[in-house]
């Protein structure tokens, strides 16, 4: 459920209709987790509340986006909501991977929520297994989209103009069968379920992906935000845009501590 | 992987915890997680004067399996809550067990479902291993076992070390605690010793001590030649079991 960091004084901070809600899937090489780390520094969002569930294992730090001495006292855990009004856009930031069994019911909990606070549209950052590509998906661009189709009717010209590449289908039956298509996102977590829910349920829901696997996916994290950039524009599109990103304090010592001198 | 909570409030009568009875009131909660955090407790703050036992958690998963027995060793699996007797808003946890992650949400709601937050102020020990503190140098040359602190935002007291640096973090019930205590805007300080003995050791016990300095702890001090008597008492227990190559 949705705790606000400010209780009372207006519901002002937590009032998100007609937002767009930004999120990442817990997916291979945690590439949506970083790209949304990318939005909310660089963008300097403000935490507005907490997503206060037992769906994902807990994890506490200090703030993973200091800049400062100051700023860097305050607790963050494992699912936190940034805001940034005057782009309508609101950010869940996810930290930990879900508990066994808890996959449904943390979906279930957050269209819910989508639906309450009447967000216009929902974005999912996610990624899928690299190796899993057929021969076709091998050429060509690493990154894909998906529209439900409440969505597709407002944003599906604009994927065209962009040259964007929808996600393909898949034989459900490879090699028996191959005319029945299904939709099919190894290593994307809960990616797949949400976006069939958002389906059925008619919530406009977009998903971002790219192919990759696991390793230093701090480049995938950028190839995957500037994409999403080429649609949302939250930051000025330069010819060098992957410097306009702010890599948050935290991405240090992503490999480990250093060496023991001794060692040499 | 149910986790069952058995209170012994009221004047002995063992009750399961029932969400009907009134949330009694609370104005310190110290949790120890872990055997050296809980036998800190045991040897500088609780005895058997001051403090009756109040509860008990059992628990199983595959770690381990706690029992409802109040009468345990430093080195056994438990789960208890003292209450100090001359003030009954000052309650103790020892959890010397793991709480698997499944089971760390259950044990927020029913722990603190049974309190009243208003006024409530929480302290949390925990240890955990060296080697999983990230610095810029390698954690060979680091002078352990070292403290280190994170607060909730309502937390304004002093804290009795440096606090935890990005981009490190803490896990599992001591997280589950803290996080509780952010989102519903109790003040709570945690305070992580990181050490490099696994087993139960008297240097890290004896880490904790700048927390008997602090607010929170300060009145609550028993007489320090009982520690060091209790402390030599822990090593010996511990020295039985180390005797498996002679």
């Amino acid at each position: 459920m949705f705790v606000p960091c400010e209780r009372g004084g207006g519901s002002a901070s937590s009032d998100f209709k007609g937002f767009t809600l930004l999120m990442p899937a817990v997916s291979v090489g945690n590439v949506g987790q970083l790209a949304i780390d990318l939005v909310i520094s660089t963008l300097n969002m403000t935490k507005v509340g907490y997503f206060y569930t037992d769906c994902l294992v807990p994890m506490v730090g200090n703030n993973p986006y200091a800049t400062a001495e100051e700023n860097s006292v305050e607790l963050s855990i494992n699912a936190e909501v940034y805001s940034l009004p005057s782009k309508k856009l609101v950010v869940l930031q996810i930290r930990s991977p879900f508990i066994k069994n808890k996959y449904r019911p943390f979906c279930q909990t957050l269209l819910s929520w989508v639906k309450s606070s009447k967000c216009a549209r929902v974005i999912v950052l996610s990624s899928s297994h690299a190796y899993q590509r057929d021969d076709e998906q091998l050429l060509g661009t690493p990154l894909r989209y998906l529209l439900t189709p409440d969505l597709e009717k407002a944003v599906g010209g604009l994927m065209q103009e962009l040259n964007w590449k929808e996600m393909e289908k898949v034989a459900a039956y490879p090699g028996i069968n191959d005319t029945e298509k299904i939709l099919h996102i190894p290593g994307g977590g809960i990616t797949k379920l949400l976006f069939t829910e958002s389906c059925s349920k008619g919530i406009q829901m977009a998903v971002v992906l790219k192919f990759c696997s696991e390793g230093d996916n701090i480049p995938d994290a950028f190839a995957l935000v500037n994409y999403l950039n080429e649609w949302l524009q939250l930051i000025k599109s330069e010819v060098n845009t992957s410097s306009q990103w702010k890599i948050p304090s935290s991405w240090r010592l992503l490999f480990g501590n250093g060496l023991p001198p001794a060692l040499f | 992987r149910e986790i069952d909570i058995l209170w012994t409030l009221r004047s002995g009568a063992t009750t399961a915890e029932s969400p009907a009875d009134e949330p009694f009131v609370c104005s310190k909660f110290i949790v120890a997680i872990g055997r050296n955090a809980a036998a800190f407790l045991s040897s500088f703050i609780l005895d058997s004067v001051c403090w009756e036992v109040v509860g008990v958690v059992k628990l199983w998963n595959e770690w381990c399996r706690t029992s409802s027995t109040t009468n345990v060793l430093p080195t056994d699996s438990f789960c208890l809550f003292y209450r100090l007797i001359s003030d009954p808003t000052v309650l103790l946890c020892q959890c010397s067990c793991y709480v698997a992650e499944d089971q760390q949400f259950q044990w927020l709601e029913k722990v603190f479902g049974c309190m009243r937050k208003e006024g409530l102020q929480v302290t949390i020990l925990s240890t955990c291993p060296v080697a999983d503190y990230k610095t810029q140098e390698s954690t060979l040359t680091l002078p352990s076992p070292f403290l280190k602190a994170l607060k909730t935002k309502e937390f304004k007291e002093q804290v009795c070390c440096p606090l935890l640096e990005q981009p490190n973090i803490v896990r599992d019930l001591p997280a589950a605690v803290l996080s509780y205590c952010q989102v519903w805007q109790i003040p709570a300080v945690l305070y992580q010793c990181y050490t490099d003995v696994i087993k139960l050791d008297t240097v890290t016990i004896e880490a904790f001590k700048p927390l008997l300095a602090s607010k929170i702890l300060k009145s609550l001090v028993k007489d320090v030649s009982e520690s060091t008597k209790i402390l030599k008492k822990l090593l010996t227990a511990n020295e039985t079991h180390n005797n498996i190559y002679i």
